[in-house]
């Protein structure tokens, strides 16, 4: 339990300038994310969750306080190849094959051809899709599309896995699908995830740790401790354990929403 | 055999047309001769005459075909198919100088929007006088660049293709500036997220994704450097090229050999960009596009 903390943000703020005035996206968020735990962010939309993940990310660059990954800045951390980035969209691009589509972070970060293809079959395993490499991606569905997009962010080995809103494109059934292959992805590949989600059930199902962020300015109103175990078949999701966690989820999304209107 | 048919239609159509315009702007010309040599002309008659005087306002179909058949594959047949008379050896000259000119024009059409996309002073100072130079009629400034090209000693093909080029860099920088910002933000943010350099952006991500919009770029830069060529023969007094010929047609009269120059002009030109056509099939087949 002494292992250093793999995110840690310290009263962080965000504020974007725009022509209607500042917007205020992230405001006092101090967050702690340890070695392999699974954080969903939760809340409504303009609640900064999306921000807090490009934060981790070195994609925007906070306003005040401090964030380390890895006890890094998050340039220097992205520089070490510190995570993998899956957007909404699976974003592949349509000229490449699905190997080519993963093989891509390995060009750019100068991985040998022989370890190009190891790794590739590796994460195709992973995810799948096993001896759909050579397809190009139109030939494949959305939610295999968006698996592909994973194994794109996992074949560069990076130790964490950030998510936004992965599965926000698909229909509740492929999505369950998602949900419960992830959960044994992050089982066997012991990474830690940052996931954005605006589902409650999916944010219970698959969290060690649920953060509920609301809006104007962003902030987090409430961080749960899953008390779910780690197994999680989906029928989890009918025990008085996980409907009380997601009454919780409710009742702080409520909260954050109760001087606003 | 379902596209040919309408195909067919429409040519029929603008045959018939075309034949019947020849009778009503011809019939003067056989009236008159007629009149002077004061014999009467039935209506079949005058309409026979319309369709085949030498110099007529406007020639029938069979007339500009029996033309470019006399003046190409005919010629050929005889072995003299570079002579001067030989509409092969015109259609060559033109063609030469479409393509370096369009060679020039699309290399710095690339050139250029490689530039706009990646430096802001370039995005703000080029693409205005990109868009003025097209705004100054081509008659106008053809001219100016043979002569100025003359005074200092280049002649001949060069002059003609840097005309080709004015016109056909354009399109393709403004296709090629689209192309390459068309990436999202979200796919720039992921070349982001594995610290990819600029260099890496362009190479993996912006010139892939451009490519669909080069080529419909190259196919309008190609006929517009076809246009190019042919009006830098224009105001030079060339004897040379397809332009040259539509020249001394004109001057002497000769609408059957104005007609041909134009339809070989035409030829040429769906000949290109039909070519360019081709290769972006193949082109975007192994980018992996739906068939």
């Amino acid at each position: 339990m002494t292992a250093p903390p793999v995110i840690e943000a310290k009263d962080l703020d965000l504020t974007f300038q725009t022509n209607d005035g500042p917007i205020h996206a992230l405001k006092g968020v101090d967050l702690t994310i340890d070695k392999g735990d699974f954080v969903s962010f939760i809340g409504p939309s303009g609640c900064g969750k999306t921000t807090f993940l490009r934060v981790i990310a070195a994609l925007e660059h906070p306003t005040g306080g401090t964030i380390t990954v890895n006890g890094m800045t998050p340039d220097e951390a992205r520089r070490q190849r510190a995570y993998g980035y899956v957007f909404q969209a699976a974003g592949l691009y349509p000229w490449r094959t699905i190997r080519g589509n993963i093989k891509l972070p390995l060009e750019i970060m100068g991985y040998s051809k022989e370890q190009q293809d190891e790794n590739v079959e590796k994460v195709l395993e992973l995810v799948d899709l096993k001896g759909f490499g050579k397809k190009f991606p139109w030939q494949l569905s959305g939610g295999m599309q968006q698996r592909a997009s994973i194994a794109r962010a996992l074949a560069f080995d990076a130790e964490i896995l950030l998510m936004d809103e992965p599965f926000g494109a698909l229909d509740e059934i492929v999505r369950d699908h998602l949900n419960e292959q992830l959960l044994a992805l992050w089982a066997r590949t012991k990474k830690t995830i940052g996931f954005v989600t605006h589902s409650i059930p999916e944010a219970v199902y698959l969290s060690t740790k649920i953060v509920v962020m609301s809006p104007r300015p962003g902030r987090i109103t409430d961080v749960i401790e899953s008390p779910l175990p780690k197994e999680r078949p989906l029928d989890i999701r009918d025990t008085p354990e996980f409907l009380e966690v997601a009454h919780r989820v409710r009742e702080g999304l409520r909260a954050g929403h109760a001087y606003d209107d | 055999m379902n596209r040919i048919v309408p195909i067919l239609t429409v040519v029929l159509a603008i045959v018939v047309l075309w034949y019947g315009a020849a009778i009503g702007m011809n019939k003067k010309w056989a009236l008159d001769q007629a009149g002077r040599a004061g014999v009467e002309l039935s209506t079949s008659e005058v309409i026979a005459d319309t369709w085949s005087q030498d110099r007529p306002v406007l020639p029938a179909p069979h007339q500009v075909a029996q033309e470019l058949w006399k003046t190409t594959g005919a010629m050929v047949l005889k072995g003299r198919a570079m002579s001067k008379r030989s509409l092969i050896f015109h259609g060559w000259i033109t063609l030469s100088a479409t393509l370096l000119g369009f060679a020039i024009g699309t290399g710095a059409g690339i050139l250029l929007a490689v530039g706009i996309v990646h430096n802001r002073a370039m995005d703000m100072s080029v693409m205005p006088w990109a868009i003025a130079s097209q705004t100054i009629p081509i008659l106008a400034i053809a001219p100016m660049i043979i002569v100025v090209l003359n005074s200092v000693g280049i002649q001949g093909l060069l002059p003609k293709a840097f005309i080709s080029a004015y016109l056909s860099f354009f399109p393709v920088v403004v296709g090629m500036v689209k192309g390459l910002r068309s990436p999202d933000a979200m796919q720039l943010d992921l070349l982001r997220t594995y610290n990819a350099s600029g260099g890496e952006t362009f190479r993996k991500l912006r010139l892939p994704s451009s490519m669909p919009y080069l080529f419909t770029s190259l196919k309008i830069g190609m006929a517009a450097s076809l246009v190019g060529a042919i009006v830098g023969e224009l105001p030079t007094g060339a004897i040379r090229g397809l332009g040259a010929r539509m020249l001394t047609g004109s001057y002497y009269g000769q609408t059957i050999q104005i007609w041909s120059a134009l339809f070989a002009a035409a030829i040429l030109a769906a000949s290109l960009v039909g070519i360019i056509g081709l290769i972006e099939r193949r082109m975007l087949k192994r980018m992996g596009a739906k068939q």
